[in-house]
Protein backbone atom coordinates (compact mmCIF):
# COMPACT_ATOMS: atom_id res chain seq x y z
CA UNK A 1 0.00 0.00 0.00
CA UNK A 2 1.64 3.30 -1.00
CA UNK A 3 1.21 6.58 1.68
CA UNK A 4 -1.44 8.04 -0.55
CA UNK A 5 -3.43 5.20 -0.58
CA UNK A 6 -2.78 4.86 3.07
CA UNK A 7 -3.74 8.89 3.68
CA UNK A 8 -6.70 7.89 1.51
CA UNK A 9 -8.47 5.04 3.88
CA UNK A 10 -7.28 7.12 7.50
CA UNK A 11 -9.43 10.22 5.97
CA UNK A 12 -12.47 7.51 4.96
CA UNK A 13 -12.36 6.64 8.61
CA UNK A 14 -13.71 10.05 9.82
CA UNK A 15 -17.39 9.92 11.12
CA UNK A 16 -20.03 11.31 12.23
CA UNK A 17 -20.91 11.87 16.08
CA UNK A 18 -23.49 9.81 17.37
CA UNK A 19 -27.30 10.96 17.03
CA UNK A 20 -27.52 12.28 20.50
CA UNK A 21 -24.36 13.07 21.94
CA UNK A 22 -25.48 16.70 21.92
CA UNK A 23 -28.72 16.03 24.12
CA UNK A 24 -26.46 14.07 26.30
CA UNK A 25 -23.80 16.92 26.66
CA UNK A 26 -26.87 19.03 26.66
CA UNK A 27 -28.58 17.56 29.65
CA UNK A 28 -24.88 16.93 31.82
CA UNK A 29 -24.27 20.68 31.71
CA UNK A 30 -27.90 21.53 32.44
CA UNK A 31 -29.14 23.56 29.52
CA UNK A 32 -30.86 21.01 27.17
CA UNK A 33 -33.95 22.82 25.95
CA UNK A 34 -37.14 21.91 26.86
CA UNK A 35 -39.94 20.59 23.91
CA UNK A 36 -43.28 21.89 24.12
CA UNK A 37 -46.51 21.08 21.73
CA UNK A 38 -50.13 22.30 22.39
CA UNK A 39 -52.69 20.09 23.66
CA UNK A 40 -56.21 19.78 24.51
CA UNK A 41 -57.24 20.33 28.10
CA UNK A 42 -59.89 20.71 30.25
CA UNK A 43 -59.95 24.46 30.24
CA UNK A 44 -59.45 24.49 26.60
CA UNK A 45 -56.17 24.54 24.43
CA UNK A 46 -52.76 24.26 26.17
CA UNK A 47 -49.29 24.38 25.82
CA UNK A 48 -47.35 21.42 28.05
CA UNK A 49 -43.63 21.18 28.08
CA UNK A 50 -41.24 18.58 28.89
CA UNK A 51 -37.73 17.71 29.83
CA UNK A 52 -36.00 14.39 29.51
CA UNK A 53 -37.20 13.15 33.02
CA UNK A 54 -41.19 14.48 32.29
CA UNK A 55 -43.66 17.15 31.98
CA UNK A 56 -42.31 20.55 33.23
CA UNK A 57 -45.24 22.89 32.38
CA UNK A 58 -48.80 23.46 31.47
CA UNK A 59 -50.22 27.04 30.90
CA UNK A 60 -53.55 27.40 28.92
CA UNK A 61 -53.96 29.39 25.69
CA UNK A 62 -55.90 31.50 27.42
CA UNK A 63 -53.62 32.79 29.63
CA UNK A 64 -50.08 32.43 27.08
CA UNK A 65 -51.49 32.73 23.21
CA UNK A 66 -48.70 32.44 21.07
CA UNK A 67 -45.35 29.87 21.23
CA UNK A 68 -43.15 32.29 21.31
CA UNK A 69 -44.72 34.13 24.48
CA UNK A 70 -44.78 30.45 25.84
CA UNK A 71 -40.76 30.17 24.89
CA UNK A 72 -40.54 34.08 26.37
CA UNK A 73 -42.01 33.09 29.94
CA UNK A 74 -40.70 29.27 30.50
CA UNK A 75 -37.78 29.43 32.75
CA UNK A 76 -35.64 27.12 30.48
CA UNK A 77 -35.12 27.19 27.05
CA UNK A 78 -37.93 25.50 24.89
CA UNK A 79 -38.41 24.76 21.44
CA UNK A 80 -42.31 24.28 19.68
CA UNK A 81 -42.70 20.97 18.61
CA UNK A 82 -45.96 19.62 16.46
CA UNK A 83 -46.54 16.45 19.14
CA UNK A 84 -45.02 15.06 21.96
CA UNK A 85 -42.53 12.30 21.87
CA UNK A 86 -44.51 8.58 21.48
CA UNK A 87 -42.50 8.24 25.25
CA UNK A 88 -45.04 10.90 26.59
CA UNK A 89 -48.05 11.52 24.63
CA UNK A 90 -50.31 7.95 25.59
CA UNK A 91 -49.72 9.00 29.37
CA UNK A 92 -50.33 12.59 28.26
CA UNK A 93 -53.94 11.82 26.81
CA UNK A 94 -54.75 9.59 29.34
CA UNK A 95 -53.90 11.97 32.13
CA UNK A 96 -55.55 14.97 30.73
CA UNK A 97 -58.76 12.29 30.25
CA UNK A 98 -58.90 10.75 33.64
CA UNK A 99 -57.36 13.89 35.69
CA UNK A 100 -55.18 11.46 37.52
CA UNK A 101 -51.60 11.60 36.46
CA UNK A 102 -51.33 8.15 36.11
CA UNK A 103 -48.08 7.09 34.74
CA UNK A 104 -47.19 10.48 33.56
CA UNK A 105 -43.89 11.70 34.36
CA UNK A 106 -43.10 15.12 35.85
CA UNK A 107 -39.65 17.06 36.68
CA UNK A 108 -39.99 19.17 39.27
CA UNK A 109 -36.41 19.10 39.48
CA UNK A 110 -35.77 23.01 39.76
CA UNK A 111 -38.36 22.88 42.64
CA UNK A 112 -37.23 23.01 46.11
CA UNK A 113 -37.75 20.10 48.28
CA UNK A 114 -40.54 21.38 50.15
CA UNK A 115 -42.57 22.57 47.04
CA UNK A 116 -41.45 19.06 45.44
CA UNK A 117 -43.39 17.46 48.17
CA UNK A 118 -46.23 20.15 48.67
CA UNK A 119 -47.13 18.98 44.58
CA UNK A 120 -46.43 15.42 44.29
CA UNK A 121 -49.23 15.07 47.73
CA UNK A 122 -51.50 17.18 45.70
CA UNK A 123 -51.34 14.97 42.67
CA UNK A 124 -52.75 12.31 44.61
CA UNK A 125 -56.02 13.81 45.80
CA UNK A 126 -58.15 12.52 42.39
CA UNK A 127 -60.42 14.07 40.22
CA UNK A 128 -64.02 15.42 41.47
CA UNK A 129 -62.51 15.54 45.43
CA UNK A 130 -61.48 18.74 47.26
CA UNK A 131 -59.02 19.07 49.97
CA UNK A 132 -57.60 22.18 52.44
CA UNK A 133 -54.58 23.38 52.43
CA UNK A 134 -54.27 22.24 56.00
CA UNK A 135 -54.78 18.58 54.77
CA UNK A 136 -51.33 18.50 52.47
CA UNK A 137 -49.39 20.46 55.72
CA UNK A 138 -50.83 17.57 57.61
CA UNK A 139 -49.94 14.96 55.27
CA UNK A 140 -46.04 16.10 53.90
CA UNK A 141 -45.64 16.17 57.93
CA UNK A 142 -45.54 20.05 57.98
CA UNK A 143 -49.21 20.90 59.74
CA UNK A 144 -47.93 24.48 60.76
CA UNK A 145 -46.91 25.25 57.06
CA UNK A 146 -50.59 26.13 55.85
CA UNK A 147 -49.90 29.43 54.28
CA UNK A 148 -46.35 27.59 52.61
CA UNK A 149 -48.55 24.76 51.25
CA UNK A 150 -50.63 27.72 49.53
CA UNK A 151 -47.33 29.81 48.17
CA UNK A 152 -45.99 26.37 47.11
CA UNK A 153 -49.23 25.55 45.18
CA UNK A 154 -49.75 29.27 44.15
CA UNK A 155 -46.55 28.91 41.73
CA UNK A 156 -46.90 24.86 40.63
CA UNK A 157 -45.73 25.08 37.35
CA UNK A 158 -48.22 22.30 35.99
CA UNK A 159 -51.54 23.07 37.21
CA UNK A 160 -54.79 20.98 36.30
CA UNK A 161 -52.00 17.84 35.71
CA UNK A 162 -51.18 18.52 39.42
CA UNK A 163 -54.41 19.37 40.38
CA UNK A 164 -53.60 22.20 42.67
CA UNK A 165 -57.17 23.42 41.81
CA UNK A 166 -58.99 20.31 44.24
CA UNK A 167 -56.65 22.01 47.09
CA UNK A 168 -59.13 24.69 49.09
CA UNK A 169 -59.34 27.04 51.97
CA UNK A 170 -59.06 25.44 55.59
CA UNK A 171 -62.48 27.21 55.80
CA UNK A 172 -64.27 25.44 53.31
CA UNK A 173 -64.43 28.55 50.23
CA UNK A 174 -62.59 27.69 47.08
CA UNK A 175 -60.50 30.75 47.73
CA UNK A 176 -57.70 31.70 44.95
CA UNK A 177 -56.30 30.52 42.00
CA UNK A 178 -53.31 31.40 40.01
CA UNK A 179 -55.20 32.12 36.88
CA UNK A 180 -58.31 33.13 38.90
CA UNK A 181 -61.02 32.07 40.44
CA UNK A 182 -62.97 31.91 37.79
CA UNK A 183 -61.16 29.32 36.21
CA UNK A 184 -60.38 26.93 39.30
CA UNK A 185 -64.34 26.86 40.01
CA UNK A 186 -64.77 26.35 36.10
CA UNK A 187 -62.14 23.49 36.69
CA UNK A 188 -64.16 22.03 39.29
CA UNK A 189 -67.96 21.79 37.75
CA UNK A 190 -66.01 20.02 34.94
CA UNK A 191 -65.02 17.55 37.28
CA UNK A 192 -68.79 17.05 38.57
CA UNK A 193 -68.42 19.39 41.65
CA UNK A 194 -70.64 22.14 42.38
CA UNK A 195 -68.60 25.12 43.75
CA UNK A 196 -71.43 27.14 44.91
CA UNK A 197 -73.30 23.50 47.06
CA UNK A 198 -69.51 23.62 48.23
CA UNK A 199 -69.29 26.82 49.61
CA UNK A 200 -72.94 27.04 51.01
CA UNK A 201 -71.85 23.53 52.46
CA UNK A 202 -68.83 25.31 54.28
CA UNK A 203 -70.87 28.38 55.00
CA UNK A 204 -73.08 26.38 56.94
CA UNK A 205 -70.05 25.79 59.37
CA UNK A 206 -69.97 21.52 57.78
CA UNK A 207 -66.69 20.37 57.46
CA UNK A 208 -66.81 16.78 58.02
CA UNK A 209 -69.66 14.10 57.22
CA UNK A 210 -70.29 10.78 59.17
CA UNK A 211 -72.00 7.72 58.06
CA UNK A 212 -74.17 6.35 60.38
CA UNK A 213 -73.98 2.94 59.78
CA UNK A 214 -70.17 2.58 59.72
CA UNK A 215 -68.96 5.40 61.98
CA UNK A 216 -66.80 6.62 60.18
CA UNK A 217 -66.05 10.36 58.66
CA UNK A 218 -64.75 11.96 55.37
CA UNK A 219 -64.22 15.09 53.57
CA UNK A 220 -67.75 16.04 51.96
CA UNK A 221 -66.16 15.43 48.56
CA UNK A 222 -64.42 12.42 49.58
CA UNK A 223 -65.57 9.52 46.88
CA UNK A 224 -66.52 7.64 50.38
CA UNK A 225 -68.85 9.85 51.63
CA UNK A 226 -70.57 10.76 48.41
CA UNK A 227 -71.30 7.44 48.02
CA UNK A 228 -73.24 6.92 51.05
CA UNK A 229 -76.97 7.30 51.62
CA UNK A 230 -78.21 10.50 52.63
CA UNK A 231 -80.35 9.72 55.49
CA UNK A 232 -77.29 8.28 56.91
CA UNK A 233 -75.15 11.24 56.77
CA UNK A 234 -74.63 13.26 59.73
CA UNK A 235 -72.32 16.66 59.35
CA UNK A 236 -70.06 17.60 61.89
CA UNK A 237 -68.27 21.12 62.24
CA UNK A 238 -65.13 19.98 62.95
CA UNK A 239 -63.05 16.08 62.53
CA UNK A 240 -62.83 16.83 66.52
CA UNK A 241 -66.66 16.38 67.02
CA UNK A 242 -67.40 13.83 65.22
CA UNK A 243 -64.39 11.77 67.11
CA UNK A 244 -66.64 12.78 70.23
CA UNK A 245 -69.47 11.43 68.29
CA UNK A 246 -67.55 7.86 68.57
CA UNK A 247 -66.57 8.61 64.41
CA UNK A 248 -62.99 7.40 63.41
CA UNK A 249 -61.45 8.98 60.40
CA UNK A 250 -61.65 7.91 56.88
CA UNK A 251 -58.52 6.04 55.79
CA UNK A 252 -58.71 7.17 52.08
CA UNK A 253 -59.06 11.24 52.52
CA UNK A 254 -57.69 11.39 55.70
CA UNK A 255 -59.82 14.00 57.24
CA UNK A 256 -57.70 14.17 60.90
CA UNK A 257 -54.47 13.70 61.82
CA UNK B 1 -14.61 28.89 8.30
CA UNK B 2 -11.70 31.57 9.89
CA UNK B 3 -15.42 33.91 10.15
CA UNK B 4 -17.74 30.93 11.43
CA UNK B 5 -15.01 30.45 13.76
CA UNK B 6 -14.96 34.15 14.67
CA UNK B 7 -18.45 34.46 15.18
CA UNK B 8 -18.84 31.88 17.65
CA UNK B 9 -16.03 32.82 19.76
CA UNK B 10 -18.45 36.40 19.81
CA UNK B 11 -21.56 34.58 20.73
CA UNK B 12 -19.89 32.85 23.31
CA UNK B 13 -18.60 35.57 25.04
CA UNK B 14 -21.65 36.90 24.65
CA UNK B 15 -24.17 34.10 25.91
CA UNK B 16 -22.26 30.60 26.72
CA UNK B 17 -25.10 28.76 27.10
CA UNK B 18 -27.30 30.23 23.53
CA UNK B 19 -24.05 29.33 21.82
CA UNK B 20 -22.82 26.12 23.42
CA UNK B 21 -24.90 23.62 21.30
CA UNK B 22 -23.32 25.73 17.96
CA UNK B 23 -19.99 25.05 19.63
CA UNK B 24 -20.57 21.38 20.10
CA UNK B 25 -22.22 20.67 16.52
CA UNK B 26 -19.38 22.26 14.48
CA UNK B 27 -16.39 20.07 16.77
CA UNK B 28 -18.40 16.65 17.96
CA UNK B 29 -17.76 15.24 14.72
CA UNK B 30 -13.92 16.16 14.69
CA UNK B 31 -13.54 14.92 17.96
CA UNK B 32 -15.57 11.66 17.93
CA UNK B 33 -13.58 10.49 14.91
CA UNK B 34 -10.59 11.08 16.48
CA UNK B 35 -11.48 9.35 20.39
CA UNK B 36 -12.41 6.48 18.02
CA UNK B 37 -9.10 6.14 17.01
CA UNK B 38 -7.08 7.13 20.05
CA UNK B 39 -9.73 5.30 22.28
CA UNK B 40 -9.94 1.52 22.56
CA UNK B 41 -13.53 1.28 21.52
CA UNK B 42 -16.65 2.80 20.35
CA UNK B 43 -17.87 3.07 23.93
CA UNK B 44 -14.94 4.79 25.62
CA UNK B 45 -15.13 7.69 22.26
CA UNK B 46 -18.43 8.40 23.25
CA UNK B 47 -17.49 8.97 26.79
CA UNK B 48 -14.67 10.78 25.74
CA UNK B 49 -16.62 13.17 23.34
CA UNK B 50 -19.04 13.95 26.18
CA UNK B 51 -16.95 14.31 28.84
CA UNK B 52 -14.42 16.51 26.48
CA UNK B 53 -17.31 19.32 25.80
CA UNK B 54 -18.95 19.10 29.26
CA UNK B 55 -15.71 20.00 30.64
CA UNK B 56 -15.42 22.98 27.96
CA UNK B 57 -18.79 24.13 29.07
CA UNK B 58 -17.65 24.62 32.41
CA UNK B 59 -14.62 26.14 31.59
CA UNK B 60 -15.94 28.61 29.73
CA UNK B 61 -18.66 29.86 32.36
CA UNK B 62 -15.72 30.60 34.42
CA UNK B 63 -14.36 32.40 31.74
CA UNK B 64 -14.21 36.33 30.86
CA UNK B 65 -15.28 37.56 27.75
CA UNK B 66 -12.03 38.98 26.23
CA UNK B 67 -10.19 34.98 27.47
CA UNK B 68 -13.44 33.75 25.33
CA UNK B 69 -12.93 35.41 22.22
CA UNK B 70 -9.13 35.28 22.26
CA UNK B 71 -9.46 31.32 22.28
CA UNK B 72 -8.25 29.19 20.00
CA UNK B 73 -11.64 27.18 19.98
CA UNK B 74 -10.70 24.03 18.52
CA UNK B 75 -7.04 23.50 19.41
CA UNK B 76 -7.70 24.17 22.87
CA UNK B 77 -10.85 22.01 23.05
CA UNK B 78 -8.69 18.79 21.34
CA UNK B 79 -6.18 19.89 24.09
CA UNK B 80 -8.78 18.69 26.79
CA UNK B 81 -10.35 15.79 24.39
CA UNK B 82 -6.70 13.91 23.95
CA UNK B 83 -5.93 14.05 27.94
CA UNK B 84 -8.86 12.29 28.15
CA UNK B 85 -7.81 9.57 25.68
CA UNK B 86 -4.63 9.06 27.63
CA UNK B 87 -6.41 9.28 30.59
CA UNK B 88 -8.75 6.57 29.30
CA UNK B 89 -5.71 5.11 27.79
CA UNK B 90 -4.05 4.46 30.66
CA UNK B 91 -6.76 3.55 33.17
CA UNK B 92 -7.96 0.94 30.87
CA UNK B 93 -4.76 -0.75 31.03
CA UNK B 94 -4.93 -1.26 34.05
CA UNK B 95 -8.10 -3.26 34.59
CA UNK B 96 -8.98 -6.32 32.76
CA UNK B 97 -11.15 -5.68 29.70
CA UNK B 98 -14.67 -5.71 29.81
CA UNK B 99 -16.09 -9.09 28.23
CA UNK B 100 -18.96 -10.06 27.00
CA UNK B 101 -19.72 -6.72 26.01
CA UNK B 102 -19.76 -5.57 23.03
CA UNK B 103 -18.08 -2.20 23.54
CA UNK B 104 -18.10 -1.43 19.77
CA UNK B 105 -21.61 -1.29 20.01
CA UNK B 106 -23.43 2.13 19.72
CA UNK B 107 -24.30 3.45 23.04
CA UNK B 108 -26.57 6.03 22.68
CA UNK B 109 -29.11 6.19 19.64
CA UNK B 110 -26.94 6.51 16.49
CA UNK B 111 -28.71 6.78 12.70
CA UNK B 112 -26.87 3.98 11.33
CA UNK B 113 -27.12 6.40 8.17
CA UNK B 114 -25.01 8.87 9.12
CA UNK B 115 -21.95 6.88 10.22
CA UNK B 116 -19.80 6.84 7.03
CA UNK B 117 -17.16 4.75 8.17
CA UNK B 118 -17.41 1.15 8.28
CA UNK B 119 -17.19 -0.72 11.62
CA UNK B 120 -15.14 -3.27 10.67
CA UNK B 121 -12.58 -0.50 9.01
CA UNK B 122 -12.66 1.00 12.48
CA UNK B 123 -11.92 -1.70 14.25
CA UNK B 124 -8.96 -2.70 11.62
CA UNK B 125 -6.84 0.70 11.57
CA UNK B 126 -7.73 1.02 15.22
CA UNK B 127 -5.54 -2.35 15.54
CA UNK B 128 -2.54 -1.16 13.50
CA UNK B 129 -2.54 2.50 14.83
CA UNK B 130 -2.52 0.80 18.13
CA UNK B 131 1.20 -0.75 17.22
CA UNK B 132 2.42 2.77 16.50
CA UNK B 133 4.21 4.84 18.89
CA UNK B 134 1.86 7.25 20.89
CA UNK B 135 3.16 10.59 19.35
CA UNK B 136 3.40 9.40 16.37
CA UNK B 137 -0.87 7.59 16.37
CA UNK B 138 -1.42 11.17 17.56
CA UNK B 139 -0.13 12.98 15.04
CA UNK B 140 -1.41 10.45 12.20
CA UNK B 141 -4.96 10.47 13.64
CA UNK B 142 -5.15 14.27 14.17
CA UNK B 143 -3.91 15.48 10.86
CA UNK B 144 -4.99 12.29 8.58
CA UNK B 145 -8.67 11.41 10.22
CA UNK B 146 -9.60 14.82 11.95
CA UNK B 147 -8.05 16.92 9.15
CA UNK B 148 -6.45 19.32 11.33
CA UNK B 149 -2.81 21.47 10.13
CA UNK B 150 0.61 20.57 11.06
CA UNK B 151 0.49 24.10 13.36
CA UNK B 152 -2.55 23.09 15.47
CA UNK B 153 -1.56 19.64 15.99
CA UNK B 154 1.84 20.70 17.40
CA UNK B 155 0.20 23.23 19.69
CA UNK B 156 -2.29 20.37 20.74
CA UNK B 157 0.37 17.92 21.52
CA UNK B 158 3.19 20.19 23.04
CA UNK B 159 5.85 19.40 20.20
CA UNK B 160 7.32 21.23 17.92
CA UNK B 161 6.08 21.91 14.18
CA UNK B 162 8.80 20.37 12.64
CA UNK B 163 8.66 16.98 15.35
CA UNK B 164 4.85 16.73 14.21
CA UNK B 165 6.08 16.91 10.62
CA UNK B 166 8.59 13.87 11.24
CA UNK B 167 5.80 12.41 13.77
CA UNK B 168 3.49 12.32 10.74
CA UNK B 169 6.35 10.79 8.47
CA UNK B 170 7.20 8.30 10.71
CA UNK B 171 3.97 7.03 11.82
CA UNK B 172 3.15 6.63 7.90
CA UNK B 173 6.12 4.47 7.22
CA UNK B 174 5.37 2.56 10.80
CA UNK B 175 1.57 1.77 9.15
CA UNK B 176 3.30 0.79 6.15
CA UNK B 177 5.05 -1.49 7.22
CA UNK B 178 2.14 -2.93 9.69
CA UNK B 179 0.19 -3.31 6.50
CA UNK B 180 3.22 -4.70 4.77
CA UNK B 181 3.71 -7.40 7.12
CA UNK B 182 -0.11 -8.64 7.24
CA UNK B 183 -0.20 -9.37 3.83
CA UNK B 184 3.37 -11.37 4.19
Amino acid sequence: MTNDTITQKLEQLATNAPHGLLDEVLDAVGILADEFTLVDGPTGPAYVSWSRAGVTAYVPQAIVASPEDFAAQHPRPADYVEAPPRRLAGHLDRALETGMLGKLAVDLDALGEFQRKVLEKCAEIPPGEIRPYGWIAREIGNPGAVRAVGTALGSNPIPVLIPCHRVVRSDGMIGKYAWGSAMKRELLRGEGLDPNIIEETARRGIRVVGTETTGIYCYPTCRHAKRSFSRYRVDFRSAADAEDSGYRACKVCRPAA
Amino acid sequence: MTTTVTDINWRLADDTDAAFSDLVRSLQDGIFSGALQLTRNRHDAEDVTQETFVRVYRALTGYDQQRIRNLELRTWTWTIALNLCRNRARTRSRRPEVSGVDLDRPVTNSDPGLIAADAADLEIWRGRLSRVSAPQRTAVVLHHVVGLPHVEIAEITGRTESTTRSDLRRGLAALRKIIEEESS
